[in-house]
């Protein structure tokens, strides 16, 4: 049967893995390949690294240390971050990602999902998909990666995830902002929604502050993965511990 | 030592692979010449994305007969092991032939999601060398096409329904998970494949 996964996110920049008070006042937190063969040893069955290296001019970022993580870990991870064209996703999977994820790209030009798929693979195209409560539904957003520039796309929520599938997308991350960085759990009830919605793999992202969070949003809304950062990097939520509970609670995992 | 050559058969895992046999101590030079892929005593032919391409990639440098002819142990990964069929769906492809059969889509169902992504259990069906130590074991699986168990899988894996994740023909191996992902367990393949006899 296959395990339900748990992915620590990581935020790199300039070559660091950073933590910050969301956007700004980044604190280095260590080396990256350091940090990824932490989490490995800890039973993390996927990483994601999120580069949210500056790029004014939309130059596109130095990511050498792909390469050097792609040699060290034997987990898969995935790049997501300032990847905007065919040439950058080749680059970044030629350094040894397995998977590349998109997200404000893929509102302006929706067409870069279906030419990734074409070229790659849907299975190496995850779309991110950064998601908001309205008065209608839920509603994307876009540039979340800047506070100044961040608001909404103009897309509804169950649209959007139903349009990138059939452009190819062989993943969905769906960070539910209401309850990013809260803490108080995972959207449940916006998951369940989308997870109607999706049949190709949907990552939960976006509230996980405890043990049980991580147990509700795999039983209820039967999401393929849960993904978290600051729970993890804080050691409130240490994975061998999450992992018991899950096996506890009856939800394949892969033992460690 | 084993002398391995990894083929270039385009995936983006080549690199990966490689990593994950020096990680065991084992150079792994890349090599698209005939005459140093017939020499070597380990082959590993890796693979990501679509059959189409892998297939494509190996008639460009005059590989297809090199590799049907080869007589040491060999071993796909992923789309690598999907081109030693007859045949794959995906694109309507004419592969190697050297396994029978035909490489078919996986189907999705309520509660199975394709691509099949993840970690997934191993079951042992046959007994190989090649399986030693990865019966109950998770495996890292990216794909959406895959191979019908028959009498030449030695591991299978269910996700709706249950298939080939490594078969074994002579000399020809192949696995559908990826060992340069699967943590201890792809150590374990690969360790397993460079102790078969070359």
């Amino acid at each position: 049967m296959l395990a339900k996964r748990l992915i620590p996110c990581l935020d790199v920049r300039d070559g660091q893995v950073v933590k910050g008070v969301r956007f700004r006042d980044h604190v280095v937190m260590g080396e990256i390949v350091e940090l990824a063969l932490r989490y490995r040893e800890e039973g993390a069955d996927e990483l994601v690294f999120y580069d949210i290296t500056a790029s004014p001019e939309e130059r596109s970022v130095d990511r050498g240390w792909v390469e050097k993580v792609a040699r060290q870990i034997d987990i898969p991870f995935c790049v997501a971050g300032g990847i905007r064209t065919v040439e950058q996703a080749r680059s970044v999977l030629h350094a040894g990602a397995d998977k590349i994820s998109i997200n404000t790209p893929a509102l302006q030009r929706p067409e870069l999902i279906d030419q990734l798929a074409r070229e790659f693979g849907s299975q190496c195209v995850v779309v991110g998909v950064d998601s908001l409560a309205a008065e209608d539904g839920w509603r994307v957003h876009q540039f979340t990666g800047d506070p100044e520039r961040s608001r909404e796309s103009g897309r509804r929520t169950l649209d959007w995830v139903s349009e990138v599938q059939s452009r190819g997308a062989g993943e969905i991350v769906l960070n539910c902002m209401n309850s990013d960085g809260v803490r108080q759990g995972y959207d449940l009830a916006q998951l369940s929604a989308v997870r109607a919605r999706c049949g190709v793999p949907l990552v939960a992202s976006g509230g996980a502050g405890a043990v049980d969070h991580f147990v509700d949003v795999f039983q209820r809304c039967d999401v393929d993965a849960a993904l978290a950062a600051s729970v993890f990097h804080s050691g409130a939520v240490p994975i061998p511990q999450l992992k018991s509970a899950l096996a506890e609670a009856g939800i394949p995992i892969r033992p460690h | 030592m084993p002398d391995l050559v990894l083929v270039d058969s385009g995936g983006s895992n080549l690199g990966s692979v490689q990593a994950a046999l020096e990680r065991l101590g084992v150079a792994a030079p890349v090599s698209g010449d005939p005459a140093r892929i017939r020499a070597a005593s380990h082959v590993i032919l890796p693979g990501v994305g679509a059959a189409a391409v892998a297939m494509a990639r190996l008639r460009e440098q005059g590989l297809v007969e090199v590799i049907q002819q080869l007589k040491q142990p060999v071993l796909g990964v992923c789309v690598g092991m999907q081109i030693l069929f007859e045949h794959s769906e995906e694109g309507d492809t004419p592969c190697l032939g050297l396994f029978p059969g035909v490489i078919r889509r996986l189907k999705p169902a309520p509660g199975i999601r394709i691509p099949h992504m993840g970690w997934n259990q191993l079951r042992a069906l046959g007994s190989h060398p090649l399986t030693q130590g990865l019966d109950q074991q998770h495996a890292y699986f990216v794909h959406s096409f895959a191979a019908a168990v028959t009498e030449s899988t030695m591991l299978s894996v269910d996700h709706g329904q249950s298939f080939a994740a490594l078969v074994v023909r002579g000399n020809y191996h192949g696995a559908q998970f990826h060992p340069e992902r699967s943590a201890a367990a792809g150590a374990q393949l690969l360790e397993n494949f460079l102790g078969l006899e070359g």
